[in-house]
């Protein structure tokens, strides 16, 4: 009875949070399943998850939000505005990923779609092998990724490019440019000057 | 042979100049003999045409599939096949496989070349690991490999005669581009202008391999091969310093003007002909100035390479419209009279002709009606901005953090470096086009070695209203006209073929060969092979029978950007609607299909 009780409770912090952005009745669908049919029901009833587990954001530092288990995500609201991160990650994405992965996460004729990829990775998972590079050689295919460790406009964006496809793999956001988004906070242009140093 | 090779190399440098003038009479020779097909642009003019008239109008409806050959790999395909004799040679992209194939014999392998190449250049080809061809002379099959190796092969049995190395993968540069032979030297370029790279072309002794000279895109004087007084641009002397003058401080070190495309040769006028690329960074505010000489047409001496003309096309480029494009050389009336002509249908949507001894400009004209960026260029001889194009303010992409909208060609171009043909029959260029818009949005970006530095956003879609996005298209270079256009569901992106019969040829992206009627452009024939088609068509002919030959792969730039489909710009809550998908019409592939009549 217990196991019942305790998911529960945080189930329903966790969409009082969410439904403050999204329709309300989405809360009471949820309760009623809960209710209805147990844990199982609960986990099926939160329709959202990606690799990473529920993406719900629940923490918000300066703009930046953080899923429960402090992974960083996407907040996307009912217009189809999505937060700073989301947007920055849309661009970044697009100059350094986009010419082997294609548009939008998409995949390519050689490259994976990530918001496929998504589906089932987490944040270590994709931080992994940004930082890394990837080499799949052998007599069927010579897929190589190369390490953007040591590559500043990948490296001090690299949480705004995982929100982003974290936003695609959920289909939170559709293909193609978010139209609106949330203002840049003073504390990202800070930490892209610090972290980008001196251009060329 | 090697002893008597070594020996030479000990006399004097007179025994290499006679040798030379074999090597290049030999070429000129033999790219006139229509049966062959021995340099990877048909011949030194780069105009695709071939007397061969066995296939014509009436007949090409009647085409067959004759044989094929699978290159073993898969990714794009570009370029296309070598026919010497009974031998055609075929290139594949990385690992870059080059086969000898017996004609007389069902194309059974004489011979198999496979250099072994480190995978980690893979990553550092900005846009897909393509080749774009062979290129032979005094019996050596030249590769230019992704890694910049240029290897000179026997031809007769594929065995390394020497290898040069180009460039360096580690700090970004790669090869893509295909080697010609001009004279006793064979030309190659190199790839990397999305990774900060200061390009050059580089003349290599045929014989040894031993580098002769290097000209660089941008920088000092001595750097670039131009001089102050006699290298002039539209009539005047560029000056001197007239690169450094145009770029920040030592940002021309890391300034691009790439040199992947294809080079033409006038053997009487003994100029070479090519095109620069685009300047780094993709972000035009990072780098104030017109980024001289990135985007320019080249004229050089091949021997020494010292430019005699030069012209730039896009200066202070906002839209990465390299310009890399073939320069097709003709001879034409204007006006009147018989002029020796250069004509390039540029990536920034303005189809040139010019002058190709004195580099006069003589048209700029939009090849197709959507281009927008641009009002025209200046044709006022005594005008300060002469030769310049006039930027619209609107399509403009100066401004860091802001979204352009609807620029009109995309990025990749009216035209990438797919080769148009010229027939001097109809008198007409033939055009594979792209027919793409873009919203583009530059931002600050920083410099790594072999890293890409790009620093902007695209996105693409075709113009609004319409849904094809690419367009066959009959071009007047006299007049700066359209005159005729065929529409295709994508874009246009392998090398045409002109010929003698009247039958102009193309390959779709979805993987069809498609003749049509050089006059009229009626669509005459087409044929589905095994996947997208960013090959050049070649023609040739063995046993008395005319071939058509093309590679088939899908990949290059629009492997990637179209694999996906393109979404429509303005949607952005709930959008649905994209365009047409790649994917939903083609695999990746690696195949020779040729074709002949029944």
């Amino acid at each position: 009875m217990t196991v019942l009780v305790a998911p529960a409770f945080r189930a329903l912090d966790d969409n009082r949070q969410f439904a403050l952005a999204r329709d309300r009745p989405v809360r009471h669908i949820v309760l009623a399943i809960m209710l209805a049919g147990g844990p199982f029901a609960v986990g099926a009833s939160l329709a959202f998850g990606d690799g990473a587990g529920d993406p719900t954001p629940i923490k918000n530092e300066s703009g930046k939000y953080y899923d429960k288990q402090g992974n960083p995500t996407f907040k996307v609201q009912s217009d189809g505005t999505v937060d700073w991160s989301t947007y920055s990650g849309f661009r970044r994405y697009h100059s350094d990923c986009h010419v082997c992965h294609g548009p939008d996460g998409e995949g390519s004729s050689y490259a994976p779609a990530l918001s496929h990829y998504l589906k089932m990775k987490n944040y270590s998972d994709f931080a992994d092998v940004v930082v890394n590079g990837r080499k799949n050689v052998n007599t069927a295919q010579e897929s190589v990724m190369p390490s953007f460790g040591t590559n500043r406009n990948v490296m001090c964006y690299i949480e705004d490019i995982f929100v982003y496809l974290r936003a695609r793999a959920n289909d939170a956001i559709p293909r193609g440019r978010p139209q609106k988004h949330e203002d840049k906070a003073e504390a990202a242009t800070q930490a892209e000057n610090s972290c980008l140093g001196h251009t060329n | 042979m090697r002893n008597f090779l070594l020996t030479t190399c000990m006399s004097a440098v007179a025994v290499f100049a006679t040798g030379a003038a074999h090597a290049n009479d030999e070429l000129i020779r033999m790219s006139q003999n229509p049966k062959d097909w021995v340099m990877p642009t048909g011949d030194y003019a780069n105009q695709r045409y071939s007397k061969l008239k066995q296939i014509t109008a009436d007949n090409v409806g009647k085409l067959q599939v004759a044989w094929t050959f699978s290159t073993g790999v898969l990714r794009g395909h570009e370029g296309g096949p070598l026919v010497i004799g009974d031998v055609m040679y075929i290139h594949g992209p990385f690992p870059n496989p080059v086969y000898a194939l017996d004609l007389n014999n069902d194309a059974k392998i004489l011979w198999k070349y496979e250099p072994k190449q480190d995978p980690n250049v893979i990553p550092v080809m900005c846009c897909d690991t393509v080749n774009r061809g062979l290129a032979y002379a005094d019996g050596k099959i030249f590769l230019h490999q992704a890694d910049t190796t240029l290897v000179a092969l026997d031809a007769k049995d594929g065995k390394v005669v020497w290898q040069a190395k180009n460039g360096d993968p580690s700090k970004g540069e790669t090869g893509t581009s295909a080697p010609m032979v001009i004279k006793d030297k064979v030309l190659v370029g190199i790839s990397g202008g999305e990774f900060g790279v200061d390009c050059h072309v580089t003349a290599y002794d045929l014989k040894s391999g031993r580098p002769v000279w290097r000209a660089h895109s941008q920088g000092p004087d001595d750097h670039m091969l131009v001089d102050p007084e006699k290298t002039t641009e539209l009539g005047k002397p560029i000056g001197k310093d007239s690169s450094l003058k145009t770029w920040q401080g030592e940002q021309w070190k890391t300034g691009g003007g790439c040199t992947w495309g294809w080079i033409s040769y006038d053997p009487q006028l003994n100029l070479i002909y090519y095109g620069s690329g685009n300047p780094s960074t993709w972000n035009p505010s990072q780098r104030p100035g017109d980024n001289k000489w990135s985007m320019t047409i080249f004229a050089r001496n091949p021997d020494t390479g010292m430019a005699k003309w030069v012209y730039q096309m896009t200066p202070h480029d906002e839209w990465d419209y390299d310009g890399v494009n073939e320069m097709i050389l003709t001879d034409q009336q204007i006006g009147g009279q018989s002029r020796k002509l250069l004509t390039h249908f540029d990536r920034n949507g303005l189809g040139y002709t010019l002058d190709r001894d004195s580099g006069e400009l003589l048209v700029a004209e939009k090849f197709d009606p959507k281009v927008n960026w641009t009002s025209g260029v200046d044709m006022n001889k005594s005008s300060p901005t002469y030769g310049r194009p006039k930027v619209v303010a609107e399509y403009s992409t100066e401004k860091a953090d802001v979204n352009h909208k609807g620029i009109c060609p995309a990025a990749l171009g009216t035209k990438d470096e797919q080769p148009a043909a010229y027939s001097p029959d109809t008198g007409l260029f033939y055009v594979p086009t792209n027919h793409v818009c873009m919203d583009y949005e530059p931002f600050r970006v920083s410099y790594t070695a072999g890293q890409p530095y790009v620093g902007a956003t695209l996105s693409m879609y075709p113009p609004p209203g319409e849904s094809n996005m690419g367009n066959f298209i009959a071009w007047d270079g006299k007049t700066g006209k359209i005159v005729w256009s065929n529409k295709e569901l994508f874009s246009v992106w392998s090398g045409a073929l002109a010929t003698a019969g009247g039958v102009v040829f193309y390959g779709t992206l979805e993987g069809y060969l498609k003749a049509v009627d050089a006059k009229t452009g009626k669509e005459l024939y087409k044929f589905k092979t095994p996947s997208g088609i960013i090959g050049n068509v070649t023609t040739y002919e063995h046993g008395g029978k005319q071939y058509i030959a093309v590679l088939s792969g899908v990949g290059g730039w629009a492997g990637i950007g179209l694999a996906a489909g393109l979404t429509e710009p303005t949607e952005g809550l709930g959008a649905v609607g994209g365009y047409a998908a790649l994917k939903n019409y083609t695999s990746l592939g690696g195949q020779l299909t040729v074709f002949a009549l029944p």
